[in-house]
């Protein structure tokens, strides 16, 4: 894992002391309000209905068990005893003092962590795949490059005042996990006809009130480019980018305005126009970055364990467990455990300080110390033996945090909504737990397969909705909450915005709506297809004429 | 008629401007305005920017309850998450 080196310790601790001084003069009133507001964002410190919220960077999503301990530590002792993760690899605590905040800040920095680019209109923290350096089917591990992006871009002089903000994700994998292909900037690492590795430059996808699916602008960047590329890209957005109207300012609309051949073209100019030694780093720092994610010490293992196949043989439960929560690891003997925050009823991605301090127990014990954050508020021990999987399912249930479900039609992504969000028009919470008590069956569910539910409470799209197989928006009606349906969206490799298939629905008749889509699905299902496939090759039609017809 | 709302500057929690110009944490107590005076109510609160981050008026009906289009967003406001009753003023059996 990558350790802070004297640069980001320093940074990070002049930024806390700073914003120290901040918070002490706005509480005395020599700031107002408006002139503090730039700079607690600047920190992660946003206002939200009952209280501050303080959004805490995961750079691409990778913990050790020190950190989530620490996370634990704060939210008992600074909030209210859990904490939030989000649909972009970041944890949220909803109920800090802002008198409290640099000391929470303090405490994050023990523990190499921060709230920097969690807000504003700068190069956000970057995100990427859960199970980097893990993952059966990744070229590399991708964590390096999101790491030299991530010092690249913290406190980037010519990027911290954007037309807006901007987010970059990469993968290195074939299967996408990241969604690489609605982020400002996607890169897909993968390897070429000649067996090189670079990337693949995927720019102007997004969600929010305009989606798109983004374009591929280069085919292949030789990896030493990375940074010199992105800054191309980067230096054209902050220059063409509309700073006059806020919905129109990302770069998916400078990208989609200009079209993207003729995009490209304005990026390869900059880049030829380049010093890029200037920017690239020199092979040894790549080096150097790269060693601090060199794998740990796998031990050399049989393939197969003998002791799980037996005890999966004699316990269903564990058997279920495994077909859902596991995923193929690279390294022989070993597996990806997959951590379930959806808990039926629960609310998506909340975590108690417990099973935060259970977890961390279980990754040092158990997974090389490594926790990754994934984007659909799920956790991951990215590194079990085999021969343990049953031991950290009987922690993980000790600590309910066992639910077979990933993947499944109750793991559902959902956006805070207006049971916290001040932006929210509808709440988005109690739609996922009334789906995930509807559909609580677990074989029900396990026999649907892959089917993902999204949810947001407005159309700015932090549940992603517009790539959900099933999306949900929730939209205010006078006063009242409805919610708009979209089928068909994928935010994976197959990347898709969902269709709107009719008017918005009363909450009650949305949960209605989507066992009547399920039904259909079911009904017209061949040969164990997804969800996804069934809709693709069917078309709107039945799923509206199930839904439409009685009304 | 109208009520002034805001977040205390310290810990973010809702408040309501009362009659006698305190901060409240019960919308029942806060004082309700017509027309102008609403707005001049709002003004006085804004300049006192120690003790809250933001303030607003909102809609509430004569016995104090929110009122108009904004209402679902300030009953949770005003009680907490709906998903989370061990949370916010509705734990404390408000």
């Amino acid at each position: 894992m990558y350790r802070y080196d004297e640069f980001d310790a320093t940074l990070v601790a002049e930024r806390v002391a700073q914003f120290r001084g901040q918070v002490a003069r706005r509480l005395s009133g020599e700031l107002t309000e408006d002139e503090f507001k730039p700079l607690r964002l600047m920190n992660g410190l946003y206002l939200q209905l009952h209280a501050y919220m303080l959004r805490v960077a995961i750079p691409y999503g990778t913990l050790s068990s020190k950190q989530m301990r620490k996370l634990a530590f704060i939210a008992r002792r600074y909030d209210k005893g859990y904490g939030h993760f989000t649909t972009r690899q970041n944890i949220q605590y909803n109920w800090p003092a802002l008198a409290d905040t640099p000391d929470i800040l303090d405490a994050l920095a023990e523990a190499e962590m921060h709230a920097i680019q969690t807000s504003g209109n700068c190069i956000r923290n970057v995100t990427s795949d859960q199970y980097a350096g893990a993952a059966a089917d990744e070229v590399e591990d991708p964590r390096p490059y999101a790491e030299m992006i991530r010092q690249w871009s913290t406190f980037h002089p010519e990027f911290s005042f954007l037309p807006r903000k901007f987010k970059i994700a990469v993968t290195a994998s074939d299967h996408d996990r990241a969604a690489v292909k609605v982020h400002d900037i996607g890169l897909r690492l993968y390897r070429n006809d000649k067996g090189e590795a670079g990337f693949e430059v995927i720019v102007g996808g997004g969600l929010g009130r305009t989606p798109y699916v983004g374009h591929a602008i280069r085919k292949f960047l030789p990896k030493e480019h990375l940074l010199s590329y992105l800054e191309a890209i980067l230096r054209v957005y902050n220059l063409q980018g509309r700073r006059d109207n806020i919905y129109k300012a990302r770069i998916k609309i400078l990208v989609n305005a200009e079209g993207a051949d003729n995009f490209a073209a304005m990026v390869e100019k900059e880049w030829a126009a380049m010093k890029k030694t200037d920017i690239d780093l020199p092979r040894e720092e790549i080096e150097r970055i790269g060693a601090y994610f060199a794998p740990p010490a796998f031990e050399t293992l049989p393939e197969e364990s003998a002791s799980l196949e037996e005890q999966r043989r004699r316990d269903p439960d564990f058997a279920r467990w495994l077909r859902t929560n596991m995923a193929a690891h690279k390294t022989p003997g070993y597996a990806i455990v997959n951590v379930s925050l959806k808990p039926v009823g629960g609310v998506p991605g909340d975590i108690s300080d417990g099973q935060m301090e259970a977890l961390a127990d279980l990754a040092e014990d158990y997974s090389f110390d490594e926790i990754r954050a994934t984007h659909e508020q799920n956790l991951v021990l990215p590194h079990v033996r085999k021969d343990d999987l049953c031991a950290v399912w009987s922690g993980l249930k000790r600590a309910d945090l066992a639910t077979p479900n990933i993947g499944l039609v109750s793991d559902i992504i959902a956006c805070p909504g207006l049971d916290y969000c001040t932006l929210a028009n509808t709440r988005s919470i109690p739609i996922a737990q009334r789906i995930s008590e509807r559909f609580a069956d677990l074989g029900d569910q396990e026999s649907l397969g892959e089917l993902k539910i999204k949810i947001s409470g407005c159309i700015n799209a932090c549940g992603h909705h517009h790539v959900g197989h099933i999306g949900i928006l929730g939209v205010d009606k006078k006063g009242e909450e409805f919610y708009q349906i979209t089928l068909g969206g994928s935010g994976a490799e197959d990347a898709s915005l969902g269709d709107i298939v009719g008017r918005g629905l009363s909450a009650d008749a949305t949960i209605d709506a989507v066992e009547k889509i399920v039904a259909c699905y079911r009904a017209n299902r061949q040969d164990n297809e997804r969800f996804l496939d069934a809709y693709r090759r069917l078309g709107a039609e039945p799923f509206k004429e199930a839904l439409y017809e009685a009304a | 008629m109208k009520a002034v709302t805001a977040n205390r500057l310290d810990d973010g929690a809702v408040v309501y401007l009362d009659e006698s110009g305190q901060w409240t944490a019960e919308l029942a107590l806060a004082a309700r305005y017509e027309g102008d005076d609403a707005e001049a109510a709002l003004a006085d609160a804004k300049r006192r920017a120690t003790e809250i981050a933001d303030g607003y008026l909102i809609e509430v009906t004569e016995t104090g309850a929110p009122a108009g289009r904004t209402t679902l967003r300030e009953t949770i406001r005003a009680a907490g998450p709906t998903v989370r009753e061990d949370l916010g003023y509705q734990a404390a059996g408000r």
